[in-house]
């Protein structure tokens, strides 16, 4: 985030933001060459893991569609359906943080700050507790809804009284909902042995054991919800400008916040439905795609949905290798990757307000 | 105006709040009552004549071992703990100027948890190594945390960042711990997680009591200062008040008597965070008031612990969990009404 003095006056306009960050085809190129390092890190994910498999072969058994090799069978059935759930909820996740950021202009905001995460275990925790569902594939609809009815109650109890949701009335909120929640799922997950060893698999989020089932569940929503985002670019610029100038632009704010929270709601359930509680990507990476493009959300928000599915399956990619030939789920490998890089924009800029 | 009463020793002048005392002395009686009910009411029933004769030496072994070894010890612990978790949150909340203000922000109770599941999952530690394993890697936690943000100028806003960013990996590892563990290894963890008073004896009193002993004078002390440093940097210092060394040391004290409170009984939820603004709700006191939060404290953790150990009887409920619902619930509710009446 590159606030320039006059900026932080208020009377810069956009476009003179985009002329200082060197204009349209720098940022274009930039996004460019993200996704062909999107492309590169996917084909590694592929190739790389317990069994190195040579790009060749991965190849052979792409383009024929069906192999009998064990190779073959690897890439086809465990590989190319994980890394397909890695990208679709690695764009679900930059995506909705970017979004939930620029809704509540709240550089922190991130699923488990909004009671999204929270709501998600509970209704898994219940899904396991009180109708014995014992698979992956099972707690996807019971995170879903979770996800989604908690942030629903937490707009709302944001948004009480005024149309306004302030960054603090929804981090307040989501911290309210997402405490009882909390509790909720603790009470039940203590109580019962099974469910506390099912529940606990599941929180730690992992892009391992899932297969494409679970991709073509969540998909619709992620495909809808990251049209919605990128349509909402504009008017979330507008936004950012402050409420009363907005107003006075003639913006409906109001339509936009609805809107971007049914995205949020969409992106974010579909995602924690997919591959569980994933820590940090929906938090890092719109903040470091405003450090390489600046706050305009037109950029933002491609940049976030490039950029997140990179660190989600590098990080992916990482827990395969470092404990060979166990492997470290995807969610403690973001914190670890993701942690340094906050703390490292952190100290290094001076804070500044979003 | 604010009536106020001075009493006068040699050498020394209180001025007290009328409303303040009030309150305070309605919070101790219904302290009071939560803990004889707590005593008398839960599982087994004591009648109040049992109880004085067990007091005065008397009474069935059984019923002496259940009112002197169990149910003593459990609700005197839960008093303690209140009232210090409380204590540190509005100490923490005031130096934050943030009503979720509380020591997690310095990624304390993320960093205690983590030591004490290493020590539990790891050593197969009891109660006592975890809650000796919490204290270390929280005051480390702790320690680093402030460090981090001290290098970036040491604003408060950085140090609630910091503490975020470090948490999140500490979270990380928590429940990576939690999940490859043994089963009963893990929910025993788990439970400590949430914090419980389950099984907890004379022994945790008594250096719970010595600890917070040492460090509750100091930190009333240094509490009245807080007023002052709310008033911002500049004004404290030309009220003479040295703001970088009073902040410092209030953070180490606060984060101290939080750590031998979580030691106890494991991160008990929300405490810290409604018992100062309870308080300050009801005293409508304009700085914050740390005697009056604790006795706050020590009412929440008595009356959440009958809860959990009533609601789903015999199962015992974690307090933690008491704790957690009814703090969210109280949260939820009392935003919904401030927000509605902020409405236009």
């Amino acid at each position: 985030m590159t606030h320039t003095a006059a900026e932080r006056a208020g009377y810069t306009t956009l476009e003179a933001r985009v002329r200082a960050r060197g204009g349209l085809t720098a940022r274009g190129l930039g996004l460019v060459l993200a996704g062909a390092a999107l492309v590169a890190v996917a084909a590694l994910s592929v190739a790389v893991g317990t069994k190195p498999i040579p790009l060749g072969a991965v190849w052979d058994a792409i383009s024929t569609g069906s192999g009998t090799t064990q190779d073959a069978r690897i890439v086809l059935d465990l590989r190319i359906p994980r890394t397909l759930i890695g990208l679709a909820a690695g764009i679900a996740l930059g995506l909705a943080g970017a979004l939930m950021q620029a809704l509540t202009r709240n550089p922190l905001a991130d699923p488990g700050i909004l009671g999204i995460n929270a709501g998600a275990a509970t209704a898994v925790v219940l899904g396991i507790r009180v109708l014995g569902v014992g698979s992956l594939t099972g707690y996807i609809w019971f995170a879903f809804a979770g996800a989604a009815g908690a942030f629903v109650v937490v707009y709302l109890l944001g948004t009480r009284g005024r149309s306004a949701a302030s960054p603090e009335r929804l981090a307040l909120a989501g911290a309210a909902v997402g405490a009882a929640l909390l509790a909720i799922t603790n009470a039940v997950a203590l109580l019962d042995v099974t469910t506390f060893d099912r529940y606990r698999l599941w929180t730690v989020g992992s892009l391992a054991g899932r297969d494409l089932s679970v991709l073509w569940g969540v998909l619709p929503f992620i495909v809808g919800g990251t049209l919605l985002a990128l349509l909402l670019g504009p008017s979330l610029n507008v936004i950012a400008l402050g409420e009363d100038t907005a107003r006075a632009l003639g913006a409906d704010l109001n339509r936009t916040r609805v809107l971007s929270a049914v995205a949020v709601t969409l992106l974010c359930g579909a995602a924690t439905a997919a591959v569980g509680p994933i820590a940090f990507v929906g938090l890092a990476v719109p903040h470091i795609a405003r450090m390489v493009v600046g706050p305009d959300q037109r950029w933002m928000l491609p940049y976030s949905l490039v950029l997140a599915p990179i660190l989600l399956l590098l990080a992916d990619i990482v827990g395969r290798l470092v404990v060979r030939p166990g492997e470290l789920q995807a969610g403690l490998v973001t914190a670890f990757l993701g942690a340094p890089v906050f703390l490292a924009v952190i100290m290094r800029r001076r804070i500044v307000p979003l | 105006m604010r009536r106020r009463i001075t009493v006068r020793a040699p050498g020394l002048a209180l001025r007290l709040d009328l409303r303040t005392l009030w309150v305070a002395g309605a919070l101790l009686l219904a302290v009071f009552a939560g803990f004889v009910l707590t005593v008398a009411a839960v599982g087994v029933r004591l009648p109040f004549a049992d109880i004085i004769e067990i007091l005065d030496g008397g009474g069935r072994r059984a019923d002496r071992f259940i009112l002197l070894d169990l149910r003593l010890p459990r609700v005197t612990l839960g008093l303690l703990v209140g009232a210090a978790l409380a204590m540190s949150g509005a100490v923490f909340q005031s130096l934050s100027r943030n009503p979720l203000g509380s020591p997690d922000i310095v990624g304390f109770t993320t960093g205690s948890a983590t030591g004490a599941i290493l020590a539990i999952v790891v050593l197969g530690a009891g109660p006592a190594g975890a809650a000796g394993a919490a204290i270390a890697s929280g005051i480390v936690t702790a320690l680093i945390v402030y460090g981090l943000a001290a290098v970036g100028g040491g604003a408060i806003r950085r140090l609630v960042l910091v503490g975020i960013g470090i948490s999140a990996m500490l979270v990380a590892v928590n429940s990576y711990l939690i999940s490859r563990a043994r089963l009963d290894a893990a929910q025993s963890a788990a439970v400590w997680l949430v914090g419980t008073l389950n099984g907890r004896n004379w022994e945790y009193v008594r250096l719970l009591g010595l600890a917070l002993l040492a460090l509750t004078p100091p930190l009333l002390m240094l509490g009245r200062r807080l007023r002052m440093l709310e008033m911002g940097d500049e004004s404290a210092q030309s009220l003479g008040v040295r703001v970088h060394r009073s902040r410092l040391m209030l953070v180490v004290l606060a984060v101290a008597v939080c750590a031998v409170a979580t030691a106890a009984t494991g991160p008990v939820a929300f405490v810290a965070l409604a018992a100062p603004q309870i308080t300050r709700r009801l005293t409508a006191a304009p700085a914050p008031q740390l005697l009056p939060a604790a006795i706050t404290g020590a009412l929440l953790m008595v009356l959440s612990d009958f809860v959990a150990q009533r609601l789903l009887a015999p199962a015992q409920l974690p307090v933690g969990v008491v704790t957690g619902a009814v703090g969210g619930v109280y949260l939820a509710w009392l935003l919904s009404i401030q927000f509605r009446k902020e409405g236009r």
